[in-house]
């Protein structure tokens, strides 16, 4: 623990007020470090949070969104309440975004270069022609051939995988030490995500970049994340390096949710599904807001909350104790 | 780039023959030319010679051919009101006309768009609730009532403008000025407001709309993930998007500010060709009816044209070929 971590995340709250004055919360104290250089996947159901959270750290939450508690911490300063400005300047700064879809992330009226010089310029004290060189550089770098030719072209005369390389481009412009990647291949065909993980793999090994890797695809995680975290309804219910997680999951969701992924060597109709489906946000169980699905849950699930604690090399929250945890019958429970 | 020029001018043509066998047609079917030109008690060979003279002795398809023919070569007849060429009653009063539409155009334009933009970045300010209800009123409100009231207010009550007709013009190679004036200028105002202000509130609108649609979108999320200016992501991509759509829309509208001119152009006296065609319906003067037709479709039309060369100047997806480079 001699250094900072690169980003330090602390009982983040983001709440939405909505117009009925109810306060919907849709990440509720989650809390997790990065280091220099490590990947965190970020996993779980559609609507557990994953986007809010990325949103919330890089100050792109949209109004009436806001964070209601916590700090976020980037080497150490803390960030969540800069002003618009200084928040501005970290955006594409120091924190990269890329997002999902590339056919509508780019702006279609203008050429790549000229949204890349533009990010660049916003960030970095270039000429134009240096901003161009170092445009054509973040190009080549991403994988795009004959970029010093296809800088001048426009979006739509991109593939989908191309583009997507385009906006990793768009999101390294001035060396940022985070990308968050919210699904960067998930709407991509499956030939072309294997290239897109490849470029990222890469662009963070050689820059020593921090990733926040939000996806659905455990194989994406498997491929590129060290650690990941599994959000349930706007908690981390279980973070720890991948393969504990992935092979040795100690939370009952966790142990579902692994379940569910096709394992090619298992047959087909073994899949497991956990019965029931995320609450809504007007209506978290309170406790343990997994507890109407657990197949394991306690009295005590149902009253109190549990709060994260060290298993092995992950955190976990919840009430099993760390034998139950551990036993690996509980997988099955769940599943039936 | 040839193919879509070649389409559109050949739609263009065939929009303007048709208007122009409207045109044609109420020679045929509104009122008897031969009786307004001779008049009541003329002998039946007065009336032959002026039929001749008028060439509507002739077959259908010829007299069009010929109408055709004229009218291209800026020939279209004679006003049976005056009885001199309709072209040049025409050339007289065109640049009045021209010039006021002109100024609503700007106007309607630079107010539209700049109060749209306004009113969709600050949505919840207590100015763009204003503009919002005042622009409801500016729909609604039929264009007379808009005028009498300007005139009521700032010639009558303020006496601040003139309520009628151009002020000082000045002669400029044949066409007259009223720009070059401080009356010319002056009795501009309110008719540019009068003729303006519904395709003001009505582009305002849409802007408003366009924008906050653009405002969602994924780019410009994505824009502001990057960390630019609020200025560069409003004015420079949401903007220029905005302005796509709008761009076809607002050509349509600034198109009929010349047919609307003629209620201005009455309102305020304003001696154009409005004023002019008014005046030819009262006399059932064809020839002059005919030709303002004729000459607002081709206003129209030429608008338009410029309009979609503007949005394919801007669009850079429509510029693509089809050997569009996939990699
Ligand atoms: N503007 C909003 N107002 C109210 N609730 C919102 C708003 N945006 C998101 N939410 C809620 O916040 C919760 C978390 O959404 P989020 O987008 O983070 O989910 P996610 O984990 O990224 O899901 P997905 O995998 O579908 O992208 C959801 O329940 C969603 O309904
Ligand atoms: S805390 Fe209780 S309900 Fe929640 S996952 Fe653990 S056992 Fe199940
Ligand atoms: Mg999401």
């Amino acid at each position: 623990m001699a250094e900072a971590p690169l980003l330090s995340v602390k009982d983040l709250v983001v709440e939405f007020p909505t117009r009925r004055g109810l306060v919907l919360r849709a990440v509720d104290g989650v809390s997790f470090e990065l280091r220099q250089g490590e990947v965190l996947g970020l996993v779980g159901e559609s609507g557990a949070g994953k986007s809010i959270t990325g949103a919330a750290v890089i100050g792109l939450l949209e109004p009436p969104g806001r964070i209601a508690g916590g700090e976020v911490r980037l080497k150490g300063e803390r960030i969540d309440q800069l002003d618009r400005g200084a928040m501005r300047r970290v955006r594409g700064g120091r924190i990269g975004m890329v997002f999902q879809d590339p056919l509508t992330s780019l702006n279609p009226l203008y050429t790549v270069g000229q949204q890349l010089v533009e990010t660049i310029q916003t960030h970095l004290p270039l000429s134009p022609a240096q901003a161009r060189q170092r445009a054509v550089d973040l190009l080549v770098e991403v994988g795009i051939p004959a970029a010093e030719r296809r800088i001048d072209s426009y979006p739509h005369e991109f593939s989908g995988g191309m583009r997507q390389r385009v906006i990793i481009a768009l999101a390294l412009a001035a060396e940022p030490e985070l990308v968050i990647a919210d699904e960067p291949t998930t709407a991509l065909d499956v030939s072309v995500q294997a290239q897109v993980i490849a470029v990222l793999k890469r662009l963070c090994r050689e820059k020593n970049m921090a990733i926040i890797l939000i996806t659905h695809d455990m194989g994406v995680i498997a491929e590129l994340a060290h650690r990941v975290a599994v959000m349930y309804a706007g908690r981390i219910v279980e973070i720890g390096p991948v393969r504990d997680v992935v092979k040795a999951p100690r939370h009952p969701y966790t142990r579902g949710l692994m379940g569910s992924i096709p394992d090619p060597a298992a047959e087909a109709d073994r899949l497991t599904q956990i019965p029931g489906a995320m609450p809504r946000l007007n209506a978290i169980p309170s406790g343990c807001a997994f507890n109407p699905r657990c197949a394991s849950v306690l009295d005590r699930c149902r009253r109190e909350r549990p709060s994260a604690r060290v298993v092995g090399s992950s955190e976990v929250a919840c009430w099993l104790d760390d034998e139950q945890l551990r036993r690996s019958d509980l997988q099955a429970v769940v599943a039936r | 780039m040839i193919a879509f020029l070649i389409r559109r001018i050949a739609q263009a043509v065939l929009v303007m023959l048709v208007v122009g066998f409207v045109a044609f047609s109420m020679f045929r079917f509104v009122g008897d030319p031969v009786s307004i030109m001779v008049g009541q008690e003329a002998t039946a060979a007065d009336r032959a010679a002026m039929a001749e003279r008028l060439g509507i002795d002739r077959p259908f398809p010829v007299q069009f051919a010929r109408f055709v023919g004229n009218a291209l070569n800026g020939d279209f007849g004679i006003s049976y009101r005056v009885g001199r060429p309709v072209m040049d009653l025409i050339q007289e009063r065109l640049p009045a006309t021209l010039e006021l539409a002109l100024c609503a155009a700007m106007f309607a334009l630079v107010f539209g768009i700049g109060a749209g933009v306004y009113t969709a970045l600050h949505r919840d300010g207590a100015l763009s609730h204003a503009a919002m209800t005042l622009s409801l009123i500016g729909v609604s409100l039929p264009t007379f009532l808009i005028g009498i009231g300007l005139i009521f207010l700032f010639s009558v009550e303020l006496n601040w403008l003139p309520s009628f007709g151009r002020g000082q013009v000045v002669d400029v190679g044949g066409w007259k000025s009223g720009f070059l004036t401080q009356s010319g200028l002056r009795s501009l105002v309110l008719p540019t407001i009068t003729l303006g202000l519904f395709q003001m509130t009505l582009i305002m609108r849409l802007v408003r709309s366009e924008m906050l649609e653009v405002l969602r979108t994924d780019y410009i999320k994505f824009a502001r993930a990057r960390g630019l200016h609020d200025r560069a992501i409003h004015y420079g991509h949401a903007l220029k998007n905005t302005l796509i759509p709008v761009i076809t829309l607002m050509g349509i509208r600034l198109g009929s500010l010349v047919a609307f001119a003629i209620i201005t152009e009455t309102v305020f006296q304003w001696p154009g060709v409005g004023f002019l065609f008014v005046a030819s319906v009262q006399a059932v003067d064809v020839p002059m009816m005919a030709s303002y037709l004729v000459l607002v479709a081709a206003f129209f039309v030429v608008v338009n044209l410029v309009v979609d060369l503007a949005y394919y100047r801007v669009d850079p997806r429509l510029r693509t070929d089809h050997a569009t480079a996939r990699s």
